[in-house]
């Protein structure tokens, strides 16, 4: 039998009848003889020993029946969209392969992103694919359907018509979409008894409630760090936790960094209530309990000549003394400096902030004011309206647009038993949380990327929140909620017709396509307002000596708790503390040693009357009377990510204080609890080891090599030393260390980027977490109030790497770019590499990390990067991928990798641009500039690795006053 | 004869003469022939084995189910069972392979080297303490497998004809280690094996059952005894003994090469070579020791080990000691000396630190302990030594476990630096190899003649008097 090819096999009637018949009756076994036996035994032997030689089987897949317009397979697309957080939105661009997104960045038209993301932003997009989201409608926590549900709601709206929708009320989060408004407009027109309230935790109501003090009406304050010199920080984390975050830090990095010729930098003042982000990148940093900040406050307006003094001082000398360097350094610096007063801070402090800006010239200048983008109306007091009206029984329908209320109201409103109260009570959430377990309907709520949707940013500017793919379940938008009873429609018509009538004009449907394109419509911005201040009177509050405080903040990683179920957030070593999946009551080490506590004893805070007991994580630069909690954790009703992790310290949290409780008593109760960090030592133990390399921006002008001084001698070797001085790519990396805020957003972007899998917390308490770039932060000088050092370490491509040596398989190899390569397929897993490797920045899977099972994980892998296995080492690539995938693109086009046009994903999500990345070899290029410098150091170069990835040492600009 | 032995020692009671060890006698005054063959033979052969052995091999057996649990578990889960991490990416299964492999060096050194030296005294313990090398090895090539992240391609580390022309990579120790461990084992075996064929021969020309005389006939590979029989066997027993020698130096410095090439602090040092070989051969004879003593005892073989060798064993355990301690004191001074900021920082964790109590847990037991072998009475009682020598062998785990956990612990980046800490699956395994070892040890004492009678005889008939 004579075939060409297996189908044409198949087809021959003989082979046919013998597939159909492979053992017909009677059929004996050929007969074998003992040489022939022993052949095939052998032959056997050596096949089933060679299992690597079987040729996988061929799988087709079926291709397009009809190609989508612009894709091409293996080709990702880019569209523009926008995320809101607390109402304000930020431009965004998805990566999107095949139709399911993959990866989010910032839109850098968008003016609050700049093409920059931080956390909250990277993680979401794993949100999308929780596998524990709400999939379906729920009534009284059975599975429903949308249609029941709008036929229920119709009805009860028609019920309530009669008395002008009296029993209505709608809760919000806070809104800045105008299709949202106009909508919740019209239906409050329709129903002119219904009642809106607008209520999320993280609010601004200190802020506008202190621009109504000192101004007689709310405004937005907006800062402009960029022109400003100095700067002071009323325990404002304006560079993490401020809705502006990611402009705020390139404006302030721009004042600072390394570049030449700079002829002055901008010095940072924070007197903060806590260490934060904004605080351990400050040149002089005050710790002050909360309380005393107002003092502070007041008493630098005094010293300022604001006004007359007060009171008599209760400030120690040293404090003292930093008011008086401040006021000077200020009083010098007019109308380039700007004082921000934190969120967390009582309307007092904000109104001094504003005075002092003016005094200083600052308004108009480093600080300008537009009206307010959100409502400025007070959330708790909007809450408080609510409450009443629940605990009165007066509400027949309460519709909850997102949120998480039973969760986050005050502990002392008693929501939960309000809610009950309510006849009826709808539930739009994206999971089935603490609120949806109590409402008669919960109806899941589209994410982001699912759904249309507008918003404005910080400053106005008016973004498409446009889908990147279909609903994966059966959700809906707060749009098509608030439709049902209307029109009808879908959140795209919602959207679309909303802004073709506010923009009627020929070009809508361009200018639609435009916004739609970009991210946002052009030139919404808010207009300049001009602010007049009204004169105040201010006492502050007295402090009890010996009294203990507690302070409140959002979680700096699951915020408020709408991301206590996502795993990359809750892995995320948070800022300073580098705590992981649990949040703790941060003390400073005095209060610790005096009170006997160690890290991770459990202790009992008692707050008006309110109890809660959770363990305690000593943190240096914390204040002696004053303890931090974070809210957001703790969550009862949540997915598989999220329980068991952290403490509810809403159970403390009460509506009059909401950011600051006195009075508090701390009991020691013996317990104990695991608290997970990834940094066990956060103290250089020798000078010498010179790992960070920081100075004054004094020195710097003194001595520009001070950073070289100490720095290693160039080895000459005969030992290929041409080795990696190719005509090529030679890739490298610089990192700013000055730049770098330390705010944790390269760690994600490379997570997303690189597949990197989460392993829990049992397993980061072990060491074994994956992150391919971590964020060091160093503490230096006293555990009262150190000065905090942020590094980020990711791979440091040693041009002679140690790793490479020893590797017995030689599964880590150089490239002739200077890439140390990695092959997952080539390695065993001795783990000698890690072992050898100075800079411990490479990741070992010791177990199955990787979910290989869960189907609705799969599409949020890049397809461009292998998925790791079990017992082999992992390790930042420098984005192979997209070297590789700007390679193909420029290679068509018949030129080189312009400089900027290839980005790593720790480099593009950077909102300070501290990481540079491209050809080593082009002295034009921005990474070559950054190595010129000379500030430029090899982390252990004296080790003569010869790393790739180099930092600039990190500048300082104290002042000179408050250093002898 | 291949070799001529020297006049051997006039027998005594072990009891006399303490002043002079090498007076003391090497087989007792009573034996003749026909007794040592009944006497060694007959373990194996005729007498049902002693109570203890039961127990013994009971004991044994059961830690091996615990190594055969302890194997299942890590290959269904991966090596995340134990408590390795990064930076301590080497954890119990390095620090035990380098103690296994350490171990087996005492047998080698007693069956070639001192044989090439002429050193008579060796000939009663060789058997024992080769096999034990053997099963040494055995345990520690366990260890380099299961350790490696994807176990079932540890081919890779061999030079084999692969598909896509992939070699190991040369530069690596570990691919030295698998040479060195393959061939040390190999050597062993033939050595060992070589030994073994006049003595089986004569097992299976005494054996009482037709199947013991079938298994000992196949084994013995048609030994007859014959002149030319014996002049071929005593060439090629010399050539392996040349052989091996040198083993016993590369073997552990191969290992400690392990170490030394990498650029770690604690383990980046010219000394590690010679160190680690002085601490191979001093943990080997004091596992020799720990097993010669109790079996003399049962098996009532104080004639053919005798005070002697007991005392020539702790003498060579108090030279090779203070080679160690000589590395100890080398390591801590070169750290100082170097003026390197990162060696000094892991020598002052490594005594002070957070494991500081294990560093001078293994001075005490390495370094303090060991001296009471200056006291010729403790030396040649076997209960002293057999406390010191455990001493030792506990000591000896301890010292690898101090270069390999704290030096990784506390390296260069301060940020990356975090504890080790072993899980029950650590413990699990080391307990599982001991029981791996001393099964086949128990399996051996049952089925092998443990010391060797052909050479036992030539004593014999090299004591004065002539034969018996």
């Amino acid at each position: 039998m004579i075939w060409r090819s297996l189908d044409e096999l198949a087809a021959v009637p003989a082979f046919q009848s013998a597939r159909h018949n492979e053992f017909p009756p009677g059929a004996t076994e050929p007969p074998v003889n003992r040489r022939d036996f022993l052949k095939l035994m052998a032959a056997s032997m050596a096949l089933a020993s060679l299992p690597a030689c079987t040729r996988q089987p061929i799988e087709k897949i079926v291709p397009y029946v009809k190609q989508p317009e612009e894709l091409v397979p293996g080709n990702p697309l880019f569209y523009a969209t926008a995320m809101t957080l607390g109402g304000f939105a930020s431009g965004l661009m998805i990566e999107s392969h095949e139709g399911h997104p993959t990866k989010i960045e910032g839109n850098p038209g968008h003016p609050s992103s700049l093409g920059a993301t931080n956390v909250l932003q990277q993680a979401a997009l794993l949100d999308l694919y929780d596998p524990d989201r709400s999939q379906t409608v729920l009534n009284h926590g059975q599975p429903s359907t949308w249609e029941s549900f709008a036929t229920a709601f119709q009805a009860q709206m028609q019920s309530v018509q009669a008395n002008h929708g009296r029993g209505v009320h709608i809760l919000t989060e806070t809104i800045s979409s105008p299709t949202l408004r106009s909508q919740l407009q019209t239906l409050l027109g329709k129903y002119p008894e219904a009642r809106w309230h607008q209520y999320e935790p993280v609010n601004r109501d200190n802020a506008f409630a202190g621009a109504r003090l000192a101004f007689g009406e709310a405004v937005e304050m907006h800062c402009h760090f960029d022109r400003a010199k100095v700067i002071l920080s009323l325990d404002s984390d304006f560079l993490y936790g401020h809705p502006d975050n990611l402009r705020h830090a390139l404006a302030f990095a721009d004042g600072r960094r390394a570049q030449s010729g700079r002829a002055d930098m901008n010095r940072l003042y924070v007197v903060e209530s806590s260490a934060s982000v904004t605080g351990s990148n400050a040149d002089h940093r005050l710790p002050l309990n909360a309380t005393g900040i107002a003092r502070f406050a007041y008493e630098l307006a005094t010293r300022l000549g604001l006004m007359a003094a007060g009171s008599p001082s209760e400030l120690t000398p040293e404090t003292r003394k930093w008011i008086y360097a401040l006021a000077d350094d200020l009083l010098q610096n007019e109308g380039t400096s700007l004082v921000i007063a934190g969120e967390n801070q009582p309307p007092d402090v904000h109104v001094l902030a504003h005075n002092i800006n003016d005094f200083l010239g600052n308004i108009g200048h480093t600080v300008t004011f537009t009206e307010p983008v959100i409502n400025p109306a007070s959330q708790i007091e909007s809450l408080r309206d609510l409450i009443a009206a629940l605990h009165a029984g007066s509400v027949e329908t309460l519709l909850i647009l997102g949120g998480n209320p039973t969760f986050t109201a005050p502990a002392d409103f008693d929501f939960p038993a309000g809610l009950l109260k309510a006849k009826s009570c709808i539930h739009l959430s994206t999971e089935v949380n603490e609120t949806s377990a109590l409402c008669e309907w919960h109806i899941p709520q589209n994410h982001f990327l699912e759904s249309w949707s507008d918003g404005r940013a910080f400053d106005g500017t008016v973004s498409i929140v446009q889908p990147l793919i279909l609903p994966l379940y059966a959700g809906k938008s707060a749009h098509e909620v608030l439709d049902v009873v209307t029109l009808g429609r879908s959140d795209y018509d919602i959207v679309h017709d909303f802004w073709s009538q506010k923009m009627a004009g020929l070009d809508f449907e361009k200018n639609w396509r435009q916004a739609l394109h970009d991210g946002y419509f052009a030139n919404t911005r808010l207009p300049e307002k001009r602010v007049s201040l009204r004169t105040f009177q201010i006492t502050p509050v007295a402090q009890k000596t010996g009294s203990l405080e507690i302070t409140f903040s959002p979680d700096p990683n699951i915020h408020d708790g709408r991301f206590a179920n996502n795993a990359w957030l809750q892995e995320l070593p948070q800022p300073v503390t580098k705590l992981t999946w649990d949040n703790a009551a941060l003390l400073s080490p005095g209060f610790a040693a005096k009170e006997g506590l160690a890290n991770g004893d459990i202790v009992d805070l008692e707050l008006n009357g309110r109890r809660l007991s959770l363990p305690v994580w000593i943190t240096p630069g914390q204040p002696d009377d004053s303890i931090a909690l974070h809210f957001g954790g703790g969550r009862s009703h949540v997915g598989r990510v999220g329980k068991n992790a952290g403490f509810n310290t809403y159970t403390l949290r009460t509506s009059d204080s909401l950011y600051i409780g006195r009075d508090v008593r701390m009991q020691k109760t013996g317990g104990h609890y695991p608290l997970v960090t990834t940094q066990t030592q956060h103290a250089i133990d020798s000078e010498e080891r010179q790992i960070f390399r920081e100075g004054t921006f004094a020195d710097f002008k003194a001595d520009p090599e001070f950073a070289k001084k100490s720095s290693e001698t160039p080895i000459e070797t005969l030992f290929k030393p041409e080795e990696f001085k190719t005509d090529g790519y030679r890739w490298g990396m610089a990192i700013d260390l000055t730049a770098c805020i330390g705010c944790n957003a390269c760690i994600l972007a490379c997570q997303s980027e690189n597949n990197i899998p989460v392993v829990g917390k049992d397993q980061v308490s072990k060491g074994r977490i994956m992150h391919w770039i971590r964020v060091d932060t160093y503490f230096r000088g006293t555990p009262e109030n150190p000065d905090m050092n942020h590094q980020p370490v990711p791979c440091m491509q040693c041009e002679n790497a140690p790793c490479e040596l020893v590797c017995p398989v030689g599964a880590t190899v150089h490239d002739k770019e200077g890439l140390n390569l990695q092959v997952y397929n080539r390695c065993v897993g001795t783990r000698y590499c890690s072992n050898n490797c100075p800079y411990k920045v490479r990741r070992f899977n010791f177990f199955q990390y990787a979910d290989y099972h869960d189907t609705t994980l799969k599409p949020l892998w890049n397809p461009n990067v292998t998925v790791r296995s079990r017992g082999v080492m992992e390790k930042c690539t420098y984005c192979i991928q997209r070297i590789s995938m700007a390679r193909i693109g420029s290679e068509e086009q018949g030129h080189k990798i312009q400089d900027g046009q290839l980005k790593t994903a720790c480099q593009q999500v950077c909102p300070a641009r501290a990481i540079v990345f491209g050809d080593i070899g082009d002295p034009k290029s921005a990474v070559s500039k950054l190595k010129a410098n000379n500030l430029n150091f090899s982390m252990l170069g004296e080790l003569n690795t010869r790393p790739r990835t180099t930092y600039l040492a990190k500048l300082r600009n104290p002042n000179p006053q408050l250093t002898t | 004869m291949a070799y001529t032995a020297q006049t051997g020692p006039t027998p005594d009671s072990p009891k006399t003469n303490l002043a002079d060890a090498s007076a003391m006698p090497l087989i007792g005054p009573t034996e003749t022939f026909e007794s040592v063959t009944q006497n060694i033979g007959g373990i194996v052969l005729t007498q049902k084995p002693p109570r203890s052995w039961f127990f013994g091999a009971g004991v044994a057996f059961i830690l091996l189910m615990v190594l055969l649990c302890a194997i299942s578990w890590l290959l269904y889960r991966g090596v995340g069972i134990w408590g390795i991490n990064i930076p301590v990416a080497w954890g119990f299964a390095i620090v035990n392979f380098v103690w296994w492999i350490g171990i087996g060096h005492a047998g080698t050194f007693i069956s070639a080297i001192l044989l090439l030296v002429h050193q008579q005294w060796r000939t009663s313990i060789n058997r024992l303490t080769e096999a034990m090398t053997l099963f040494a090895v055995a345990c520690a090539g366990l260890f380099p497998l299961l350790h490696l992240g994807r176990p079932l391609v540890f081919y890779w580390l061999f030079p084999y004809p692969d598909t896509m022309g992939l070699w190991p990579q040369f530069r690596s120790p570990l691919v030295w280690d698998v040479f060195a461990v393959s061939t040390y084992f190999t050597v062993s075996f033939l050595f060992w094996y070589a030994g073994l064929i006049p003595d089986l021969a004569s097992l299976r020309d005494r054996a009482p059952t037709r199947r013991k005389k079938v298994i000992y006939g196949i084994l013995a590979l048609g030994w007859r005894g014959s002149a030319a029989h014996w002049q071929n066997h005593q060439s090629a027993y010399l050539l392996l003994a040349g052989l091996a020698a040198p083993l016993v130096l590369s073997v552990h410095s191969v290992v400690s090469f392990d170490f030394a090439v990498a650029i770690v602090p604690g383990w980046h040092s010219t000394i590690f070579p010679p160190y680690f070989v002085a601490g191979a051969i001093y943990s080997g004879f004091a596992m020799v020791l720990n097993i010669v003593i109790p079996i003399r005892k049962i098996y009532g073989l104080e004639n053919y080990i005798t005070a002697r060798h007991l005392n020539n064993m702790a003498v060579i355990m108090l030279a090779t000691g203070m080679m160690v301690t000589y590395g100890y004191v080398m390591e801590a001074f070169m750290a100082w000396y170097s003026g390197d900021v990162f060696e000094q920082s892991m020598m002052a964790n490594r005594a002070f630190g957070p494991y500081g109590w294990i560093f001078w847990a293994l001075i005490l037991l390495n370094v303090i302990l060991p001296q009471a072998l200056w006291f010729k009475r403790i030396r040649t009682t076997p209960a002293t030594l057999f406390f010191v020598a455990l001493a030792i062998n506990i000591g000896m785990w301890v010292e690898r476990f101090v270069i390999v956990i704290t030096s990784l612990q506390h390296d260069f980046t301060p940020s990356a630096w975090r504890l080790y800490r072993p899980t029950f699956w650590d413990w699990a395994t080391l307990a599982g190899s001991i029981g791996l070892f001393l099964t086949l040890l128990f399996l051996f004492l049952r089925v092998l003649p443990m010391i060797s009678i052909f050479e036992m005889r030539k004593l014999i008939t090299e004591k004065p008097g002539g034969r018996a």
